[in-house]
């Protein structure tokens, strides 16, 4: 849960969907245009978190039904 | 008495040649050429641009105001971030970019014409075709022409380029794009920014 936090907030917290591409911006210094390319970059967004806090929630749980008892 | 008609036919063709409007292509080997996107709702907003620009133009430097010309863009080219997002902006519920490919803009007339060296702002009407839906729509225009200033761009070509830049807004729900659904995280207005150049060889 913690390593999943730690993840999105290093990631840049993104609190927008998860992306798999960014677009970085290009000058072409005749025209003056800026142009746009899309560069491929895992930013986790909330999607992401709220994934891995349910998982991390469901894998406590269950620790808790299958626990050994000990002797 | 001949040769006066000759070099005075001569130089009135050379002078019509110079006068004539030119024509400048939208495809661009640099990939720079795009148009921008932006949807602001309440609950999301949704940035994204496209590349795939194609087109012609025809120009005249002396008379800006006679411009015309077409722009396509594909809409498949159409990126956003994230990759479901985009899967459901070219499904066929949303843009339906497998029934209509292209996403085009064609100049009728320019209004309110003002040039200042090599730089015309205008106000452009033509007709924007979204998602098989063509409606009439007005856009201010800033036109930059860059004389021999292609070979600087690409190299071992001689020739023009024109820059056109232009913002305006139009709404999905004019073009049957899901109207009135899910406005409050696809906004119904959606911005518009074209930053395109031209090339026109010699």
């Amino acid at each position: 849960m913690v390593g999943s936090i730690a993840f999105w907030v290093a990631a840049g917290a993104n609190r927008g969907w998860t992306k798999t591409r960014v677009p970085t911006k290009v000058m072409d210094t005749v025209t003056g245009l800026e142009g746009i390319e899309w560069q491929d970059k895992f930013v986790p967004g909330v999607d992401f978190l709220a994934a891995a806090l349910l998982g991390a929630g469901l894998l406590a749980g269950v620790s808790f039904l299958v626990r050994t008892k000990s002797k | 008495m001949k040769t006066y008609l000759t070099v005075l036919s001569l130089i009135t063709m050379a002078g019509m040649a110079l006068a004539a409007p030119q024509t400048f292509d939208f495809k661009d080997p640099k990939g720079i050429n795009n148009a921008g996107f932006k949807l602001d709702a309440p609950l999301e907003s949704i940035n994204g641009s496209a590349s795939g620009v194609s087109g012609t133009v025809l120009f005249d430097p002396e008379n800006p105001g006679a411009t015309k010309g077409k722009i396509t863009l594909a809409t498949a080219s159409l990126m956003v971030p994230n990759p479901m997002q985009r899967q459901h902006m070219l499904s066929d519920k949303w843009l339906d970019a497998a029934k209509f490919p292209e996403i085009s803009f064609e100049s009728k007339e320019f209004k309110n014409v003002q040039t200042t060296g090599d730089t015309t702002t205008a106000e452009v009407t033509g007709t924007f075709t979204l998602k098989g839906v063509s409606k009439e729509l007005t856009a201010p225009v800033k036109l930059t022409y860059l004389k021999d200033k292609l070979g600087d761009r690409v190299p071992n070509q001689k020739g023009d380029l024109l820059v056109i830049r232009s913002n305006f807004t139009i709404k999905r729900s004019d073009f049957n794009i899901m109207p009135g659904q899910f406005e409050d995280k696809v906004s119904d207005s959606i911005e518009l920014t074209l930053s395109i150049a031209g090339a026109s060889p010699k």
